[in-house]
């Protein structure tokens, strides 16, 4: 070897042969993706436990569910959770959801995975910098987690962390002290490792690639996973001076979201002329591009997998590339049109509700490129694609009331509402969470070498399916009956005769929480005891389907691939069958 | 050479190689530095809104020493710039040592402008200044603004400091080569930039 390579080429490790080196401290991007991954089903199963209680709660208000006590005795005396309590809850069910499940799993998890692999890389380009950021995201996590065991437990200001209510301190409610704070450090933690890990998605995906892997043939969840690190590079750079400002708001004495003369629990705060719009507009020009943070890679996942199914390509691969950057871009100009109603200038108000209308345009541009490219085609009824077309399936249902939602007139009313939470449920939440499943089923036997049991996994399906409707279109009528969100109980005023749409709700909820049992039997099931997966089971086309299942260390065994086709050509003649890899020889294609 | 070879060479050998030309970790830098200037201008951003909103804001900054002071912290780290320029050069055109000098003078440069800076701190906080408070009796947002900002400023001096004596350390050996010492550069001048937009805008603005 050349001395000029040997000092310089991060590539050229050999295999770790220690336990720890291999599987907890790796420099290895699949088993960083596996932890991410991890932490998200381990996240998953703490956020959805939480809206099980929650729901429990909002159905029957003077339930007691056994054990809560212990968790928290001031919470949940006689087992019965306090409303305070409720919005501890409520406020760790979305922070842990929207930060560790919905960003870490398709973006970080399955990203760190596949993106090195689908563009031929051996590894990501900086895989030390990728093994920190798993641990700084791991770190984020268990600091937010311990707000659950310190004096006044979790936060109650939501995952949004409105000040002044998340900025003054102790005095603001239980969870108002210490919790709140770990809470700022916990996210300021997370936006550290979501840069180092964009810096890595983008350099990867630039300079990595192999040869003949133009920026045209790259697959749709690269694309994603690409473009989504670059809004992250730029959303989470505003994220993190925010929650050190909170921090300091809370812990040095500033009043930058705190304005003067606010009386808390009878005592006027030593704070003056802070803003808590501020706040808002710092947390929303994050908090919007989060949302495309959450979805886009769905989206990309979505359209690599579908293909595989319908054994034809999307229609306008191009076009749908351009929608997602589109999304991206304006996703920094509508962060306002959550504070419709934060006492706004309303001018500002129309201000943002026209580019956020603008941006159904891409988003619907996608959906109809897909429901034209599913038109028609005589599509392989797999878990993976029922999770395709379920996602398409809530995508719309979600997307439809965002039509609604983007204009301040109807936003007025329907904003503290249900409606809201039907909304972004299924919008951002289901909708990653079925990309979610469809990339499991469809990338497991590469991650683990073993296929998953279809037959569980479409019963899987179709109660999850089924369920979330359940949960959440009634959630769209009692938003639009005017029942407030974020309330604990309903007991003595008009929302009296909604109570049972809740206990409806509440009954879909624990069924379909329940059906997710049936996912993760079949994953740990699969993982052990699954048939063998060949290195190509689905007859699909890019680069992760060239190598063997799993890959070895350094992805291709040492093989420098060439690209010679298109990420998507299928429904062609070739001697492999209907379909030509990528890394086909030139003379494969049929004519 | 092997195919194994050839794939380490095509994808972090030598930089050249690079059918994409840019070295990742060029790259990478420049990705941090756009994500960094977010972050600068949300906090500037926090600054502006909160001055605006403000009746009763504080410009305490007298021509001397204040004002004087902050041309000289600018002077300083303008000159540093400069020097990196050359560090630069000289790393490129393969003169290791002049390279090394050139680092050197820089890492001393910013190390007199973060002592400078510090200075001016110290002599604040006796007059009363701090994060919360403001002994003039005007807006506390200016004390908060003028730390948290130059603090900002102030970390990123520090670590470019601290990056300038590892990479003069290890570059004469051959530890770092020409490419890492343009990547510190390109730190290094964004670090400058941003001053020349917290000194306006926090220094001249708050002038008597």
């Amino acid at each position: 070897m050349s001395e000029a390579t040997a000092h310089s080429a991060v590539h050229v490790h050999a295999p770790p042969s220690g336990f720890i080196r291999k599987y907890v401290f790796s420099v290895d991007h699949k088993v960083i993706g596996l932890q991410y991954y991890g932490l998200g089903l381990v996240a998953v199963v703490i956020g959805m436990i939480l809206s099980w209680l929650m729901r429990l709660h909002l159905g029957w208000s003077t339930l007691a569910i056994p054990g809560l006590e212990k968790l928290s005795p001031a919470g949940a005396p006689g087992n019965v959770m306090t409303p305070e309590y409720y919005l501890s809850l409520m406020t760790m069910h979305g922070t842990i959801m929207v930060f560790f499940v919905l960003t870490n799993a398709p973006f970080s998890g399955f990203g760190n995975y596949f993106l090195p692999i689908q563009v031929g890389a051996a590894d990501m380009a900086f895989p030390r910098m990728n093994m920190m950021s798993f641990w700084v995201t791991l770190t984020a996590f268990l600091v937010l987690v311990a707000a659950f065991f310190v004096p006044g437990g979790p936060p109650l200001s939501g995952w949004t962390a409105y000040a002044p209510l998340s900025a003054v301190g102790a005095e603001a409610g239980p969870g108002q002290g210490l919790g709140q704070t770990l809470w700022g450090v916990s996210i300021a933690i997370f936006c550290v490792g979501q840069l180092l890990g964009s810096l890595n998605f983008i350099a990867t995906t630039l300079d990595l690639r192999t040869k003949g892997m133009s920026l045209a043939r790259l697959p749709f969840s690269t694309w994603a996973w690409f473009i989504t690190s670059v809004i992250g590079l730029l959303a989470f750079a505003v994220l993190l001076p925010a929650c050190i400002l909170l921090v300091l708001d809370r812990a040095a004495g500033t009043s930058f979201f705190i304005p003067g003369g606010l009386v808390i629990s009878d005592r006027l705060q030593p704070h003056t002329g802070g803003s808590p719009l501020l706040w808002q507009h710092l947390f929303w020009f994050f908090g919007h591009p989060e949302v495309y943070i959450a979805i886009l890679p769905a989206i990309g996942i979505v359209s690599h997998i579908l293909p595989a199914f319908m054994r034809k390509p999307l229609l306008g691969p191009r076009v749908l590339i351009s929608c997602m950057a589109a999304i991206g871009f304006l996703s920094y100009m509508v962060w306002g049109h959550h504070m419709f109603v934060s006492g706004m200038n309303p001018f500002s108000a129309l201000l943002f509700s026209v580019p956020t209308l603008v941006i159904t345009i891409p988003a619907t541009i996608a959906t109809l490129l897909w429901i034209g490219s599913v038109y028609g085609a005589r599509i392989r009824f797999t878990t993976a694609s029922l999770f395709c077309l379920g996602f398409i399936s809530v995508f719309i249902s979600g997307g439809i009331s965002g039509f609604f939602l983007a204009q301040p007139s109807i936003d007025t009313y329907l904003h503290a509402t249900y409606f809201v939470v039907a909304h972004f449920h299924f919008v951002m939440g289901v909708a990653a969470i079925f990309a979610i499943f469809a990339g499991t089923y469809f990338w497991m036997p590469k991650m683990v070498g073993r296929m998953m049991n279809e037959t569980l996994g479409k019963i899987h399906f179709w109660l999850t399916f089924v369920g979330v409707y359940c949960i959440f279109m009634p959630m769209h009528y009692l938003g639009l009956a005017g029942n407030v969100r974020r309330y604990a109980a309903f007991t003595d005023d008009y929302l009296v005769p909604l109570i049972p749409v809740h206990q409806f709700i509440t009954i879909a909820a624990l069924i379909t929480g329940a059906a997710q049992l049936i996912f993760l039997y079949n994953l740990v099931w699969s993982r052990f005891r699954g048939p063998k997966a060949t290195d190509n089971p689905w007859q699909a086309t890019s680069l992760e389907w060239s190598t063997t299942s799993p890959p070895p260390f350094d992805n291709f065994g040492g093989r420098q691939l060439v690209v010679n086709h298109e990420a998507y050509e299928y429904g062609v003649e070739s001697p492999e069958g209907d379909y030509i890899m990528q890394t086909a020889p030139e003379t494969a294609k049929a004519h | 050479m092997s195919e194994a070879e050839m794939t380490a060479g095509h994808h972090a050998g030598m930089m050249e190689e690079s059918p994409y030309a840019i070295p990742s970790g060029k790259l990478a830098m420049w990705c941090f530095v756009l994500s960094d200037a977010v972050t600068f201008s949300a906090v500037l951003f926090v600054y502006g809104y909160l001055r605006i909103g403000s009746t009763n804001w504080s410009t305490p900054f007298q021509l001397v020493p204040s004002v004087l002071n902050g041309i000289v912290m600018t002077f300083v780290l303008l000159t540093s710039g400069l020097t990196m320029l050359a560090a630069v050069e000289a790393a490129k055109a393969g003169r290791t040592a002049a390279g090394t000098r050139w680092l050197w003078a820089t890492c001393a440069l910013g190390a007199l402008f973060a002592g400078m800076h510090l200075m001016e701190w110290r002599h604040m906080y006796e007059e009363g200044w701090r994060l919360f408070q403001n002994p003039l009796g005007g807006s506390v947002h200016f004390g908060a603004a003028f730390f948290s900002i130059t603090g900002l400023h102030l970390l990123h001096v520090l670590g470019g400091v601290i990056a300038l004596a590892i990479i003069a350390l290890g570059f004469p050996s051959g530890k770092y080569n020409r490419i890492d010492v343009e990547i510190t550069g390109i730190y290094w001048h964004f670090v400058d930039l941003v001053w020349m937009f917290v000194f306006p805008l926090v220094y001249l603005m708050n002038a008597k």
